[in-house]
């Protein structure tokens, strides 16, 4: 694989615009520890979290880190039938992800738990929410993809363009972790 | 079908249609010159579809003067008012009115002017200064250009269509939250901030990239010019504060749109985080808007005193030090909020501690002008007068910054006077003064010095008269946004000599765009032309004859510089340099001049540079489309102008064929010409 001197400096400045993402998510982290027991008469994260539904979405969305790995690998190698098939694989654990997201958002409003329900409401919606719209933006990313990589294969544009692609899950991934840990296990605790 | 929009919306007091009508007047005799000239094929091919850092340059810069006569004319309605709104009389405006003119007068100077004005200067000269022929990314340096413009056909167009934010220019909760502001003007506010804000935040990314990866050979971090280091600097508090902004914005609007609680008074919110939120943003925004300023005066004042600058190590480690102290001084916003005294303490040290480093840059400019051999140009006068001015607000800085006076003098002209000298004298003399310096730069024409010289000293005393009696009165209790006053207070005649202030400063603005014109346009020729043979020729020939000569830069060294922009002509051409400078030393120019062998024959290769395109005007259009649809709830089109982007983005970034060559041959007929 002939590396560009351009593919250097794009995911240099991908790794900043990452770090970029890193501080807005940690301005609505840090809305959410502010607001977090602002219950106001409502449900706390004890009331409506579900720790083993929790978990298998995080299960599934660390699954999904693993194939955009390989399919990493993948791409190293050439092997572009490799790389869909992965990348399908991501995509399709990723979209497994969201929907169970959106599942658990539902349940939730229609059990009149919504955003306006409360300050803690309204930031936990927001930052879940947040990294759910990324994991969207994710998802269209993948497909335009797969669609290049089906018609023009694994050149140097396109094995850019997946490794930026595969930063920006791995993020999201790391983002999860701490969504587990500081609005999920902490909630319950 | 169009939300909460209704003709209603296009009803304004007389001042405010005034306003809509000349702005629409001169939109359409700009349509009409463009139309009689046949230009507008020329400004699609060569202006807004360019990705030269040069031409965005230039595009940003006339874009910031065009708001600064905005900003410019709110403030001449403030001073009005506040001279006239006495006792018995209750001025020219009415308190809403006075409320979006304040508001939008913040906003438009702080987002549109300074913003621009930087963005401007940084594009035209950080390629050129650090040898290189491009930006790192230039697709995205073209969309943050047009989300820039598509933020000021936004804001601007709140004055057409409804109302602006009437909420002050950072729109603290709850007075901002949708009970106590139902209209659109705080929407208005959010949106077009919202979008010039994540176009900043892409050319926070794109400069420091290019500051990192596309230096020339051998120009290591600790021989670039200083200039460069405050970019760099500034770049790194975009990259930090920027994000802060965005979801703050994101999470007001969720306030307002779909009823959450994140500032509101009652459902659990808490208002006061927003007051941190936005100055965690907003203090370092005031650094990343000085930083480059300082680097410019640091530029200029060594290339005036024909001397090396002084202390660049030291310079640098200053800058290291703003940058990282600017994060951790905030709360001085908002002393009296009730943080407590330990926090209060903590952060007024802070603030007194950020003194220091701007202090060792007074010094190491003085030190550098110090038996130098100084030239009294326009931007040396600018240094100057920023000088002054700068240590008056740096110093009335620090003693806000006991939160015990604080307390005394918060939320009055005291801090307004305060602010003023530091994003006027600071920021604004800055950019001016670099605006003068690098203009022959880049268009190859030398700014008329007589006429710049006197706009200056129109600067200077409206500026003093304008925000000298404001200290005097915060201290005697006026507090800041007031529409109306008791006559019994004494304070009008203050008032009046502000507002003679704000003329000189309005005469001064008038005489810098006269500047402007009589050194582009040799007015005895263009006089010739039928179109403006009506404004006539006995006022153009006088004033021809007063402001002297026009000057030409043909050497593309006009001030004997030091740094590499220099090395190139004036202009440069599109592709800044035939071949890219080997660098040595920290002036590198300079070292180039004293060592000069200039009988090697240079060595061409190809160059890649990237095609023209309008994917960033379009993404920035469709934006607009969005962002207005949001502010109006008109769903529908919000959904139109979101995917209308977001294909428009996909189409570009799949693009694989963005770049074009140009051969050695063209380089060589190109140079021969250049040399010619």
């Amino acid at each position: 694989m002939i590396q560009h001197k351009s593919d250097d400096r794009s995911t240099f400045g991908f790794w900043i615009y990452l770090m970029t993402d890193c501080v807005l998510f940690a301005s609505l982290f840090a809305t959410f520890a502010v607001l977090r027991n602002n219950t106001y008469g409502g449900p706390s994260g004890n009331d409506i979290f579900k720790l083993p539904f929790v978990l298998s979405e995080t299960i599934i969305l660390l699954t999904s880190s693993f194939t955009s790995s390989l399919m990493i690998l993948a791409a190293r190698r050439g092997n572009s039938a490799r790389v869909l098939l992965w990348l399908m694989t991501t995509s399709l654990l990723g979209l497994t992800f969201l929907g169970l997201e959106i599942s658990e958002f539902s349940k939730l409003i229609s059990e009149g738990y919504g955003w306006q329900r409360s300050g803690f409401l309204s930031a936990f919606f927001t930052l879940v929410g947040t990294h759910g719209l990324h994991i969207t933006i994710g998802l269209i990313w993948a497909t335009v993809l797969m669609a290049q990589i089906y018609q023009r294969g694994i050149i140097s544009s396109t094995n850019r363009r997946l490794t930026a692609f595969s930063m920006f899950w791995h993020f999201l991934d790391i983002v999860w972790i701490f969504i587990f840990t500081m609005v999920y296990l902490m909630g319950v605790l | 079908m169009f939300g909460r929009l209704t003709l209603e919306a296009f009803k304004h007091d007389p001042i405010t249609t005034g306003g809509i009508i000349g702005g629409l007047l001169s939109i359409l005799a700009i349509i009409v010159l463009l139309t009689y000239f046949k230009k507008w094929k020329w400004l699609w091919r060569e202006w807004l579809t360019s990705l030269d850092p040069k031409r965005i340059g230039v595009m940003y810069i006339i874009a910031a003067t065009l708001m600064l006569l905005r900003g410019a004319a709110d403030a001449a309605m403030m001073r009005i008012q506040q001279a006239t709104s006495v006792g018995g009389s209750h001025g020219i405006i009415s308190t809403d009115t006075f409320q979006q003119v304040f508001s939008a007068h913040g906003t438009i100077m702080i987002f549109f002017v300074a913003m621009g004005f930087m963005f401007g200067l940084l594009n035209l000269i950080v390629p050129l200064q650090i040898g290189s022929r491009d930006v790192a990314f230039p697709f995205l340096n073209s969309l943050s250009f047009w989300l820039y413009i598509a933020g000021i056909l936004l804001i601007n167009s709140s004055l057409v269509v409804g109302e602006f934010s009437a909420a002050g220019w950072l729109a603290y909760p709850p007075l901002s939250g949708i009970d106590f502001s139902p209209g659109v003007g705080v929407d208005y506010w959010i949106w077009s901030l919202q979008i010039a804000g994540i176009g900043s935040l892409m050319s926070g990314i794109n400069f420091l990239v290019t500051i990192i990866k596309l230096r020339a050979p051998g120009m290591t971090l600790m021989k670039m010019p200083i200039f460069i280091w405050s970019v760099l600097g500034s770049m790194m508090l975009v990259l930090f504060a920027f994000p802060i902004l965005t979801a703050t914005l994101a999470m007001l609007s969720l306030d307002r749109l779909l009823g959450m609680h994140f500032f509101t008074s009652g459902g659990g919110g808490n208002a006061m985080m927003y007051i941190n939120l936005i100055w965690a943003w907003g203090h370092p925004e005031v650094y990343i808007l000085v930083l480059p300023a300082f680097g410019i005066f640091s530029e200029v004042v060594a290339t005036f005193s024909s001397k090396r600058l002084f202390g660049y190590k030291s310079m640098v480690g200053a800058l290291g030090g703003i940058t990282f102290l600017s994060f951790i001084v905030w709360v001085h916003h908002f002393f009296t909020m009730g943080a407590g005294a330990d926090v209060n303490a903590f952060f007024g040290i802070m603030t007194m501690i950020i003194a220091i480093p701007t202090g060792v840059k007074i010094f190491n400019w003085l030190f550098t002008m110090f038996r130098g051999r100084i030239r009294f140009t326009t931007p040396m006068l600018w240094f100057l007068g920023f000088v002054m001015t700068f240590t008056i607000g740096g110093a009335t800085g620090v003693l806000m910054s006991v939160p015990a006076i604080d307390f005394q003098v918060h939320n009055s002209l005291f801090l307004v006077a305060h602010f003023h000298n530091m994003i006027i004298g600071g920021v604004l003399f800055g950019f001016f003064a670099g605006l003068a310096y690098w203009f022959p730069k880049f268009t190859g024409i030398i700014l008329n010095e007589r006429v710049g010289r006197l706009a200056f000293w129109f600067w200077i005393i409206g500026f003093l008269l304008a925000f000298m009696p404001l200290y005097v009165l915060g201290l005697m209790g006026a507090t800041r946004r007031l529409d109306h006053y008791d006559a019994t207070l004494g304070w009008q005649s203050l008032f009046i000599v502000s507002a003679i202030g704000g003329l000189c400063i309005i005469i001064g603005v008038g005489l810098q765009i006269l500047q402007i014109i009589v050194s582009v346009f040799d007015l005895q020729t263009t006089w010739n032309k039928p179109l403006l043979r009506s404004v006539g020729r006995t006022i153009l020939i006088k004033l021809d004859s007063l402001v002297g000569k026009r000057e030409f830069d043909k050497t593309g060294d006009p001030w004997d510089g030091r740094t590499l922009e220099w090395s190139t002509t004036s202009p440069p051409p599109f592709y800044n340099f035939a071949v890219i400078p080997k660098v040595n030393e920290r002036d590198a120019f300079w070292a180039m001049k004293k060592t000069a062998d200039n009988d090697q024959k240079p060595q061409y290769k190809d160059i890649k540079l990237p095609k023209n395109t309008g994917a960033g005007l379009f993404v920035a259009g469709f934006s607009l489309v969005a962002g207005f649809s949001i502010i109006w709830h008109i769903w529908w089109l919000a959904a139109v102008g979101f995917i209308g982007g977001l294909i428009c983005l996909i189409q570009r970034l799949s693009d694989d064929d963005t770049e074009l060559t140009i051969t050695v041959a063209e380089i060589m007929i190109n140079e021969s010409k250049e040399h010619a």
